[in-house]
């Protein structure tokens, strides 16, 4: 259970640090947090020849609130983007999400970018970025490029990152108004990854009835899954949808796998109660 | 194969500053037991599920078997070795879990002691609910924690009514 040997780099700025990945290529890894790469590496179950680590990049730290949304610095650590209120005023669904994320000590180091890249599908950020049509900016020696939610995601624990390149940032957009999220999961025990989460926006039109309804899925699908529901429940009045429609309309759709902490039919149950419920909680936080 | 590459790492451990020379692969965990010979972080997982390894890094608690020894170059780092009191004698949250009987066989100790004492830090006056999601990240295979959650609260009172810090 210790890592295997490693090249170790340290760069003091964003533009060594992009240096020293291009040169590493496929060989490299970043270490920001370190929360999901260290256990990775103690079980040996990735062997890089270089891991540079990110933490003395000041220029990558901090939450940034704006006017339509929060950037989200690859430094900034879960409890930090947790704690902030402006960020949390703006994007609801950040620190309803980030409560969830594992445990406070590990939310004290994890970075949120790097959750991100990690892509696990059990991941709450990954279901947040994904519900909010967030995205992500990445940096490679001589240029940088902004990927969509939808194209980052490709694979469980694989995003679209190419050799060389380093997350920097990421972008959870503002929601209209009207509009109210929440987000609810189950693990087996507080703090562990949950067999099912959902995470739920709900737009109400100007008489309060519901005018658009989605979810987004963790542990039930290999990439974040976010499904539209709006039609089971279009038009009717926030207090007293049929969110047992929208929930029945997500079982159809989810297709969950079986391990050993949970059947693909528990699983499935599940996205249909926690669908439910987070709907309807979203709802009540619209209006 | 050739010898690995040593690196000159720096930090503030309890208070004092420690130096050390280590291989960049070494956690921060191994760094403190092996380099440093404080053996009171013990080291359960070593995949960051258990908490045993639990220290205060700049004041706030981290598995110290999930940071590399490297990383924590610059930083402060707070141990169970470090939460007496100035003369020596236990800190409160010690002094709790000795008096509320909260361990058994003591391995998880040093990991609750760091975490409560963080938690308490923020929160002087938890509610017992507060206190048990407090400690959700340690796992204890003895007490069935009913007793450590005892600890915490009854540290809370010994901060309280003495006025010290946790």
């Amino acid at each position: 259970m210790k890592p295997p040997r490693f090249t170790y780099h340290r760069p003091e700025s964003v533009d060594d640090a992009l240096a020293v990945l291009a040169e590493a290529g496929h060989d490299g890894k970043v270490l920001a947090g370190g929360q999901s790469l260290i256990p990775i590496l103690n079980m040996r179950l990735a062997a890089p020849g270089h891991l540079v680590d990110i933490n003395r990049l000041t220029e990558l730290a901090g939450v940034r609130t704006e006017a339509d949304g929060v950037r989200v610095g690859a430094l900034a650590r879960h409890a930090e983007v947790e704690a902030d209120d402006a960020a949390a005023g703006r994007v609801p669904l950040l620190r309803q999400g980030l409560r969830l994320v594992a445990h406070p000590t590990i939310r004290n180091r994890g970075t949120t970018v790097g959750s991100l890249v990690h892509a696990d599908p059990s991941g709450e950020m990954t279901a947040v970025l994904a519900l909010l049509g967030g995205s992500v900016e990445l940096a490679r020696l001589g240029g940088t490029r902004t990927v969509a939610a939808a194209d980052f995601f490709v694979g469980p624990l694989e995003s679209c990152l190419e050799p060389g390149e380093l997350a920097v940032s990421a972008w959870f957009p503002a929601l209209p108004g009207h509009t109210g999220t929440a987000f609810l999961e189950l693990a087996r025990r507080r703090g562990d990854y949950a067999m099912c989460g959902v995470a739920a926006v709900v737009t109400l039109d100007a008489d309060g009835a519901v005018a658009e309804a989605r979810a987004a899925y963790l542990s039930v699908s290999p990439v974040p899954l976010v499904l539209d529901l709006t039609e089971a429940v279009s038009g009717q009045a926030a207090a007293t949808a049929d969110w047992a429609a929208a929930a029945d309309l997500a079982r159809a759709r989810v297709e969950p796998e079986a391990d050993i902490h949970a059947t693909a039919e528990y699983r499935r149950h599940l996205a249909g109660v926690l669908t439910a419920r987070a709907l309807a909680e979203a709802a009540g936080r619209a209006a | 194969m050739t010898a690995e590459e040593l690196h000159d790492v720096s930090l503030v451990v309890n208070g004092v500053l420690r130096t050390a020379q280590v291989p960049a692969r070494r956690l921060l965990s191994d760094v403190l037991r092996h380099d440093l010979g404080l053996t009171g972080t013990h080291v359960g997982c070593e995949h960051g599920v258990c908490g045993a390894c639990t220290v205060l890094l700049d004041g706030r608690p981290v598995r110290s078997c999930l940071m590399l020894g490297v990383s924590a170059d610059g930083h402060e780092v707070t141990t169970v070795e470090g939460l007496t009191r100035p003369d020596g004698s236990l800190g409160p949250v010690q002094q709790a879990f000795v008096e509320c009987h909260g361990l058994q066989c003591g391995f998880c100790t040093p990991g609750f002691v760091t975490t409560a004492t963080a938690f308490l830090r923020e929160n002087a006056q938890p509610t017992r609910d507060e206190a048990v999601q407090a400690i959700s990240g340690n796992l204890c295979r003895c007490t069935g924690y009913q007793n450590i959650v005892r600890s915490v609260l009854r540290a809370a009172e010994i901060v309280r009514d003495q006025g010290v810090q946790p």
